[in-house]
């Protein structure tokens, strides 16, 4: 089965209330989101996001937004003003959380393969270039 | 209040938001009321600090010169406005804004200002603790004794019931302490619409539109992932407006002619943000399962919300309390090309051992690289050895002052003396920073309620303020 990047189908927001940190999953099509309860299981979640979490992964459920609220406990080596993190506060914690790889059908591959990047035309457009190769810059080939 | 819709606007997220916004929102199209959020976290013990240093202060300051734009053209609108400004001074923001109604040309006696306070518990603390009131950590279960003596600010977070009396008493402007951010949302909604603390239906509909107004354009397009590139002339956002109606379902939109986006996907993302089992949002006035809530476009801009429900509150509110907890700074140098990355980690390295030798004593040392992996930690691996530069980060926190203060004097020399190709020191020293933590508790609610105050402050009142 082809795998893709969880940033292709789904978009997220994260932020912190004290030593906790949530990140919210929002399907971009609906017909995914059983896909994303299937495929984002708290266990597989903890193992993605590895050392940036210390505690539990707590899921739940919001259907009607087709999205999923993730708890993560012990997530900020003490919180947002405690912490010595760059991201203290968890605000790009979602952005992380994106990054996972999650084994899709061939279909569903090919119908998210230019979502949540942008795309070619907006980096020639604002940047003179840079928008080819994305694929391969994302896993360090290139430099 | 025209066509049965209410319209409250949001004007701002957090303290050092658009200063503009509310101007904006005031004057871009029709609103009855403005709401602003400038409490976070931690926000009270740095104002705390402040009031210390000056018993007039201690609260948000440039919401002062703010109204002395805002007042001429919300009395002749009509739009009031809601606001937790006031910080851990409400009474000397409401007489400064007195002063500033004065300046703005307002003819006294023409302006009403409310005061909620009541919110603070530092000078109870003691009192609170002798009477088995533990304040108790509601992560770690540890009592509040243990640090009483480091204790910078605490405060509980107040529901709708003194605003909403404040604005049956003809106030124009409302100034809290630490009122919970979405009552001032849903408080002008129990007011006009006549609700009832039992409705908890639509109690909770109003927690969600306040959930969605208190982080201003975070709403309307700033900060949104999906399709972020294509959100339009983010240099003109326009904030988030909030169409309420009686039966509780509201829309979202902005001021036409803005920049930004009102979207499923821009509200989603709000509604998510920062919430730990969205099936108990808990406040001070209604416990709202946000999981009922619906969202359907409308176009241009306009996303109606439905659905919310709400059970009733609980026995107890939620203190907020901040205390001094060490010193930390952070200090940076860029490394060059070639082997950038490898030249951080050893100058992060040499750093590592000279601040050891020196015995400074600090609880953490957390070396990051900027540009790699500062954000995404151990998912990303290595750097690639090409990378044209990194930035080293090192931040320090420690209990003592002296000992921080010593580490940001290591930073600079490490260009003479460390690995080669390091620049990027213009910036100076380093900032040494108290550290403030934080402390969630709970306490029962018939232990602070009726210490809970609403005075109108005008010109009667204070006699001073013209």
């Amino acid at each position: 089965m082809p795998s893709v990047q969880l940033v292709r189908l789904a978009h997220a927001r994260s932020g912190d209330k004290g030593n906790l940190a949530n990140v919210g999953v929002i399907a971009y099509d609906p017909a995914h989101f059983p896909l994303l309860r299937e495929l984002l299981t708290p266990d597989r979640v903890k193992a993605h996001l590895g050392e940036l979490v210390d505690g539990p992964v707590e899921r739940y459920e919001l259907p009607h937004l087709h999205a999923l609220n993730f708890v993560l406990h012990d997530a900020l080596e003490g919180g947002g003003t405690v912490s010595l993190m760059t991201d203290a506060q968890a605000k790009v914690l979602a952005n992380a959380f994106l990054r996972m790889e999650v084994e899709v059908s061939r279909e569903v591959a090919d119908a998210v393969r230019d979502r949540g990047r942008a795309p070619e035309e907006v980096w020639k457009r604002e940047m003179g270039g840079g928008g080819e190769g994305r694929e391969g810059r994302e896993k360090g080939e290139g430099w | 209040m025209t066509d049965g819709k209410l319209r409250i606007a949001s004007g701002q997220g957090f303290w050092g938001d658009d200063l503009d916004a509310p101007v904006r929102q005031v004057e871009g199209g029709p609103i009855d009321y403005l709401m602003m959020d400038y409490l976070a976290e931690v926000t009270m013990s740095i104002m705390q600090k402040q009031r210390d240093r000056d018993p007039s202060a201690g609260y948000a300051r440039d919401f002062v010169p703010l109204m002395e734009r805002l007042f001429p053209p919300i009395l002749e609108k009509g739009i009031r406005v809601v606001t937790n400004a006031g910080g851990v001074n409400p009474v000397g923001c409401a007489e400064a804004l007195l002063d500033a109604a004065g300046r703005a040309g307002v003819p006294a006696g023409d302006v009403r200002v409310g005061m909620v306070t009541g919110d603070n518990l530092v000078p109870r603390l003691e009192e609170l603790l002798e009477g088995g009131h533990e304040l108790a950590h509601m992560e770690t279960g540890e009592s509040l004794a243990g640090i009483l003596d480091r204790i910078r600010s605490a405060n509980v977070y107040m529901g709708a019931e003194p605003i909403v009396r404040a604005l049956e008493r003809g106030a124009q402007v409302i100034v809290t302490g630490r009122s919970a951010d979405a009552a001032l949302t849903y408080a002008p909604m129990i007011h006009e619409f006549g609700w009832s603390f039992q409705d908890h239906h639509r109690l909770a509909a109003g927690v969600v539109a306040g959930h969605i107004n208190e982080c201003g354009a975070q709403t309307s397009g700033g900060n949104t992932l999906d399709e972020w590139w294509t959100v339009p002339d983010l240099a003109r956002v326009g904030f988030p407006v909030v169409e309420a109606e009686a039966s509780g379902d509201f829309v979202v939109t902005k001021h036409p002619g803005t920049g930004g986006r009102v979207s499923r996907s821009t509200v989603a993302e709000q509604i998510v943000y920062e919430v730990g089992d969205p099936g108990a949002y808990i406040t001070p006035d209604v416990v709202a399962d946000f999981t009922a809530v619906q969202l359907r476009e409308e176009g241009g801009d306009r996303v109606r919300v439905f659905g919310a429900r709400g059970r009733p509150r609980t026995d107890f509110l939620k203190v907020s309390a901040a205390y001094s907890a060490g010193y930390k700074a952070v200090g940076t140098l860029v490394y060059a090309w070639p082997d950038a990355p490898l030249k951080a980690r050893m100058a992060e390295r040499v750093l590592r051992e000279r601040l050891d030798r020196l015995g400074l004593g600090f609880d953490e040392i957390r070396g990051e690289l900027v540009g790699w992996s500062s954000t995404h930690g151990p998912l990303v691996g290595n750097p690639p050895p090409d990378i044209p530069e990194v930035q080293l980060r090192v931040a320090v926190r420690g209990p003592d002052r002296r000992a921080v203060e010593r580490f940001t004097r290591e930073i600079a020399p490490l260009v003479l003396t460390g690995p080669p190709s390091a620049t990027g020191f213009a910036g100076g020293r380093p900032r040494v920073q108290e550290v403030m933590a934080y402390w969630p508790a709970l306490i029962r609610r018939e232990v602070v309620e009726p210490h809970l105050r609403v005075e109108i402050l005008d010109e009667s009142s204070y006699p001073g303020g013209s």
